[in-house]
């Protein structure tokens, strides 16, 4: 079977006169299934190694191969087909276009479907939000939606071109606790189903709901291991709502 | 994105935006407005005095004296008097091709007679300047050959000139006055209406023979035009070229020398005034794209204020599968149909004051449909034009920084 994620040599080195490595040399492997935290502190190049593995950016040397496809030297449309054919991305910020209702913002990655490669759009989202729980807001545009439900019609539209990989850029940063374990509970739930998750985080809390956690410091990995004790959101989700019970 | 998609996206994008959509707009309306207005207005304007100079008679051939030349001195148009009665003779006893000669000098003055005064103008014609001009007496009779010889000091007034003077009441009969000089009116016109530049009354007149306007008010012995009319409507050329060759035998003019007078006859006319007044509706058109333009300045400005304020939206939309030819697509249609849309009000709005002007001035002004073709094609030319700088703008935007736009 084939890999998701295989980089050899991957780096990335911003300006010329004083170079600065934002990613020295670095090679990762992400197999299907699997449900990855990248952690780091901010400069440690954690978010050039999601721009370069969600193929917004372009590496300066080494090889990437995005579920079998060479990422590195194609154009930029070639990267936005990619994008639309194998990614699905969530932000911190949920980035939802506005005044938009959500089945239409769930839709917006099949616009760009030229091939054609998911039939029946309009079922597909419905389906999509209904997987994230919201069936009942289609309608609702994203200032009519909490934080929570909103990041959920983010992560609906992640999933709706039927990607190899999801990406998600601090998905939790914007969320209270309670959401945060919402938004977990909802991750490991599409994982245990077979979707392969990348999730870059700050939060060692959020970091052991995931399997497996990279660290990065300077650009370079320090840390690369499964994680041992990982928690499941919805217990703890259930025991926060038993202490507030009990007082 | 399929074109029917990208337009649907362009309209929802329009209307989440409505008043900006609305003031975008309003500067294409009045500009196509303002093109479709004043373009029409210079047609209609065409069309009105090509009709008054049609009316004047197709197969009249207007004979005008040109310049005089005094030792290579080479003077203005029509400062000579050059034509004679003799020419207007020899033009009636020589002429196959003619139908009707008559020459024709104006003296203005106060009319005086009937229930007061009025100021019109008194023409010197000949006989059968009725038959030239294809004009027609609603009562008396027309002075002849005999009245022009003995000078005779008779009348025969226009319908405005009579309804003026004698409302009410026939003025056959009647005693008249023009600057002292006394006529008996034997006769009034059919009305003709107004024509030319400017709308003259062609009613407004009164006919005297020439030779008693000559003597008796002009005071001169030469007169100002020769009018004649072609025997054949179809034989415009050949009445043309004998005009011309009896007046240059009966002026002596030597083969190489050049006429001193002119001959022109309607379709000449017509021409003429058709390419002035082609020109100054190009004029007024160009003036108006002047507004057309500044309000295609207008669109662009707002699209780029749109493509900034919307740069995380095209962040995400990169991010999300969209080609760089995908986003410049969408900001093209979004000014493109910003354009038309204001294109096609801007034609209901010329469409509304061309009804209003028709309503309240004499003329009937129409907003053709080339104009608004014209109107709209030019709109939708301007929404590319100004549109492509800020849609190329947005193409390009890179993704990344897109989406970390604040």
């Amino acid at each position: 079977m084939l890999s998701i994620i295989r980089t050899e040599g991957l780096s990335k080195v911003y300006g010329g006169v004083e170079p600065i490595h934002a990613l020295r040399p670095l090679d990762i492997t992400v197999e299907p299934g699997e449900f990855v935290a990248i952690m780091g502190a901010s400069g440690s190049g954690k978010s050039t190694l999601m721009n370069l593995i969600g193929c917004l950016d372009t590496p300066t040397a080494g090889s990437y191969r995005l579920d079998g496809a060479e990422v590195g030297g194609l154009t930029r449309d070639q990267r936005a087909d990619l994008r639309n054919s194998k990614l699905g991305f969530v932000f911190q910020g949920f980035n939802l276009l506005p005044r938009t209702s959500a089945l239409d913002n769930v839709l917006l990655p099949l616009l760009y479907d030229r091939a054609g490669r998911i039939p029946n759009p309009e079922e597909r989202a419905v389906e999509a939000l209904k997987r994230v729980g919201l069936s009942h807001r289609l309608d609702h545009e994203p200032n009519e939606l909490s934080g929570g439900q909103q990041q959920r019609v983010a992560i609906a539209r992640a999933l709706i071109n039927d990607p190899a990989l999801v990406l998600a850029d601090e998905p939790t940063g914007n969320l209270d606790t309670r959401t945060t374990m919402e938004v977990m509970t909802l991750f490991q739930a599409l994982n245990e189903a077979g979707i392969t998750l990348l999730m870059v985080t700050h939060e060692r809390d959020v970091a052991s709901y995931t399997r497996r956690v990279i660290e990065l410091c300077d650009g370079r990995l320090v840390r690369d291991e499964p994680v041992r004790n990982q928690r499941t959101a919805s217990a703890d989700l259930a025991a926060r709502y038993v202490e507030a019970e009990v007082g | 994105m399929k074109w029917n998609k990208l337009f649907r996206a362009a309209i929802d994008s329009l209307l989440k935006n409505r008043m900006r959509s609305v003031l975008t707009m309003l500067g294409v309306i009045i500009g196509v407005g303002a093109v479709a207005i004043l373009v029409s207005l210079g047609q209609s304007a065409q069309a009105v005095i090509e009709k008054q100079i049609t009316a004047l008679g197709s197969n009249l051939i207007i004979v005008t004296p040109t310049k005089t030349k005094s030792r290579g001195f080479s003077a203005g148009a029509r400062t000579a008097n050059t034509l004679t009665l003799e020419d207007a003779d020899a033009l009636v006893s020589q002429g196959t091709e003619l139908s009707g000669v008559s020459g024709m000098v104006a003296a203005g003055g106060q009319v005086i007679g009937g229930i007061g005064n009025w100021a019109t103008k008194v023409q010197g014609v000949s006989p059968s300047y009725l038959t030239v001009r294809s004009w027609e007496l609603a009562e008396g009779s027309f002075f002849g050959e005999r009245e022009v010889q003995g000078r005779a000091e008779v009348a025969v007034l226009g319908k405005t000139v009579a309804d003026e003077l004698f409302p009410g009441q026939s003025p056959l009969g009647a005693k008249i006055r023009v600057r002292d000089v006394p006529f008996r009116v034997i006769g009034v016109l059919k009305g003709k209406g107004s024509s030319g530049i400017g709308g003259n009354d062609q009613d407004d007149v009164v006919l005297a023979p020439l030779t008693t306007v000559l003597d008796r008010l002009a005071g001169r012995s030469n007169i100002g035009v020769i009018l004649a009319s072609a025997a054949d409507a179809t034989r415009m050329d050949q009445a043309e070229a004998e005009v011309r060759g009896i007046i240059r035998a009966q002026h002596h003019l030597r083969s190489q020398e050049a006429d001193d007078f002119q001959v022109r006859n309607q379709a000449e006319i017509i021409e003429f005034a058709g390419v002035a007044l082609g020109a100054l509706t190009a004029l007024l058109g160009a003036i108006a794209g002047v507004s057309l333009v500044v309000g295609g300045i207008g669109i662009m400005n707002i699209m780029l204020v749109s493509v900034t304020e919307r740069t995380r939206e095209i962040g995400i939309r990169l991010a999300v599968g969209a080609r760089g030819s995908d986003i410049l697509a969408q900001f093209l249609v979004e000014a493109v149909v910003l354009c038309v849309i204001g294109g096609l009000a801007g034609t209901g709005l010329a469409f509304g004051v061309a009804a209003i002007a028709s309503r309240a001035t004499e003329y009937t002004v129409t907003v053709g449909w080339d104009v608004v073709l014209l109107a709209v094609g030019f709109s939708a030319a301007i929404g590319i034009f100004f549109g492509f700088y800020p849609a190329r703008k947005a193409a390009r935007l890179d993704p990344i920084d897109a989406l970390r736009y604040e």
